[in-house]
């Protein structure tokens, strides 16, 4: 703060881009807990191969469904306890979070690629090519995305880059829905017109005048298509559509461990909560996003 | 409003076309021949394999496949399992009535909990009703619902046995089912205790069916009640010294509804979407795990008719929601 106005002073001109979205991004305490939460949890998933005490997939014969060390029958050696199959359960939860973080990461970068452009060619498209490409964004979604996602693996066979595919054909319509709706809100404002009569061809109007304008509402359904893209491959691991075993998937490790919820709460508990912990750190800083990349909420 | 309604219903017929054409699809570009996968391990003779060829029509040029199917569909024919050899259509519609009633006992439950949340949240701001209540939404809206299953059944039917694991309705119980929703008919039935049984038996798919809906209608409702809060009108309100739950209930409430409503129509996508999960988790027979049952099985009619028919339920209820909505919201059907 007291940088800001001593900026203010000495220069009299608005703070940067970056500032004033940190400012109103860090006024969000849950943003600022989320962001931490998930830089930790993306340092943890980089550092898997240091921390990890085990293999992901050794299997410890004589310590089968080992509770954590904390309960009676735990030890050090196994610190938050093993699997039916005798692995090290921190082991696979800390592997499987490169798994959830790779997922997100190449769902959204299709999804958002694909979204963007075709929402762009709908915007600036002649109005039959508008309608074809939205009424195609509306089968899609007619859809349950679940639902598409698993015929979509059920017709490419369940692996988990397939998962992926399916998921990020699922979750592009609302890219392409955005993107035309702030493209045409656009348009017709007076700097594309003077960029137009400027001269400037049709690739450079999209790309370079209009695009980043258009960015603040894209952004923030980045980081919720994050979220929703780990929750969507885990929900396939668990349906045995997504990553088969012995893969460290959250969602696959719930589904191997389901026979089990009764006798070792620990095999179901802990990949869950890694889930629920990942998403809802993803889904803090996307609500801080929010706040602090759209206008019409700023100061209400 | 007419201009309104035709240009929506023309939308829907184009939409509806193409969900067939993606579900006519699907059976053609699955890897393999449809024909020896339904053959299995056996295999079949050559002569055979033309019969049936010629019998699913895939000895026909691809348009006139499609036109088939097309009309087929109009007509309520969607094919015959691989596995029962039952019709899809009458299979979906048996199974249906157990997805519509846990569906709809969870957006209800969504719907009684949300809004009221939502209400108290914005009018609370920034305090520490506000905070817990919009905390827990959060988690709500991040939560894997299928490990949330899991920790509900390890509590309340593990530790605490007050619930039953799975299925629809007790094995002592059994009596004819002819609406298909179990609250009803086994009030109809009767019988001491089944409709206990069948509550017993809704707890739990409904609570986890219901979290994302409940949360997000909750943040929705809190945002649009803020939103209107700030208006002249509620100040007018205000100053005319009106209640304050006249004010909240009322006036405010009213015009918050018309964002909640939209999210509550696109939630049934979501709902559908849960079942598949809910259903598989608790073995509640309806749709969700009826297409995931024949999604193992290979049994791909099934699949493609089941895709289909949820496509158009969800179609449907778009449709209504659209309608209501520019009933509700004069400025949506003047809108280009």
């Amino acid at each position: 703060m007291t940088d800001m106005t001593e900026a203010a002073a000495t220069a009299p001109k608005r703070p940067g881009r970056l500032a004033e979205f940190w400012q109103y991004f860090s006024e969000n305490r849950g943003a600022v807990i989320g962001m931490w939460t998930f830089g930790i949890l993306v340092l943890l998933a980089l550092l898997a191969d240091v921390i990890a005490p085990h293999s992901a997939t050794e299997q410890f014969r004589e310590a089968t469904l080992q509770p954590p060390v904390w309960q009676e029958g735990g030890s050090w050696t196994f610190p938050l306890g093993t699997d039916p199959l005798g692995r090290d359960m921190l082991s696979r939860l800390l592997y499987g979070a490169r798994f959830s973080f790779f997922v997100g990461m190449v769902v959204v970068v299709i999804a958002a690629t694909g979204g963007i452009l075709l929402g762009l060619v709908a915007g600036f498209a002649p109005k039959w090519l508008d309608t074809v490409i939205m009424r195609l964004m509306d089968i899609i979604l007619s859809f349950p995305s679940l639902l598409l996602a698993l015929v979509l693996v059920a017709i490419l066979g369940p692996s988990l880059l397939n998962a992926m595919i399916a998921i990020s054909v699922v979750l592009q319509p609302h890219y392409v829905r955005l993107t035309r709706a702030a493209v045409i809100n656009e348009r017709t404002r007076d700097y594309v017109v003077s960029a137009r009569v400027a001269g400037a061809k049709l690739p450079r109007l999209m790309f370079i005048t209009v695009l980043p304008n258009c960015l603040a509402p894209i952004i923030v359904q980045a980081a919720l298509s994050f979220s929703n893209a780990i929750l969507d491959v885990a929900a396939l691991g668990f349906l045995g559509m997504g990553a088969q075993p012995p893969t460290p998937e959250w969602g696959t490790m719930l589904a191997e461990a389901r026979e089990f919820i009764l006798r070792a709460w620990w095999v179901v508990t802990l990949p869950g909560l890694a889930i629920l912990i990942t998403v809802l750190s993803i889904n803090l800083m996307g609500d801080g996003l929010r706040d602090a990349l759209d206008p019409k909420l700023k100061r209400s | 409003m007419l201009r309104f309604l035709f240009s929506r219903l023309a939308t829907f017929f184009v939409t509806f076309v193409g969900v067939t054409l993606i579900s006519f699809a699907f059976i053609r570009v699955i890897p393999g021949d449809p024909i020896i996968v339904m053959a299995g391990e056996r295999g079949m003779s050559q002569e055979r394999y033309e019969e049936l060829s010629r019998q699913y029509g895939f000895d026909q040029p691809l348009l006139t496949q499609f036109w088939d199917y097309l009309t087929g569909v109009l007509q309520g024919d969607l094919g015959q399992s691989f596995v029962t050899k039952k019709p899809v259509w009458d299979e979906f519609f048996a199974l249906f009535p157990a997805t519509l009633e846990l569906s709809l006992c969870a957006i209800i439950l969504a719907i009684a909990l949300g809004i009221p949340a939502g209400v108290i949240a914005a009018v609370n701001r920034g305090k520490f009703f506000d905070r817990a209540l919009m905390s827990s939404a959060l988690v709500g809206y991040s939560m894997p619902i299928f490990w949330w299953a899991l920790l509900l059944i390890i509590v309340f039917s593990g530790n605490l046995g007050w619930t039953p694991v799975s299925g629809r309705m007790g094995l002592l119980y059994y009596f004819p089912t002819p609406t298909g929703f179990m609250l009803i008919d086994s009030l109809l039935s009767g019988q001491d205790g089944a409709f206990t049984s069948a509550i017993r038996h809704l707890i739990l798919p409904t609570i986890v069916l219901a979290t994302i809906p409940l949360a997000v209608i909750a943040r929705q409702t809190r945002s649009a009640m803020l939103e209107v809060l700030s208006e002249d009108y509620i100040r007018t309100a205000r100053a005319k010294g009106l209640k304050p739950w006249r004010i909240n209930g009322l006036h405010a409430l009213r015009n918050a509804m018309i964002p909640v409503i939209t999210v509550i129509g696109l939630s049934v996508g979501t709902l559908l979407a849960g079942a598949i999960l809910t259903e598989t988790i608790f073995s509640w027979p309806g749709i969700g795990k009826w297409m995931v049952d024949s999604i193992f099985r290979r049994d791909y009619p099934v699949v493609q008719g089941g895709l289909l028919l949820v496509a158009v339920v969800v179609m449907i209820v778009n449709l209504i929601v659209d309608m209501l909505y520019g009933l509700i919201n004069p400025r949506i059907r003047t809108r280009k």
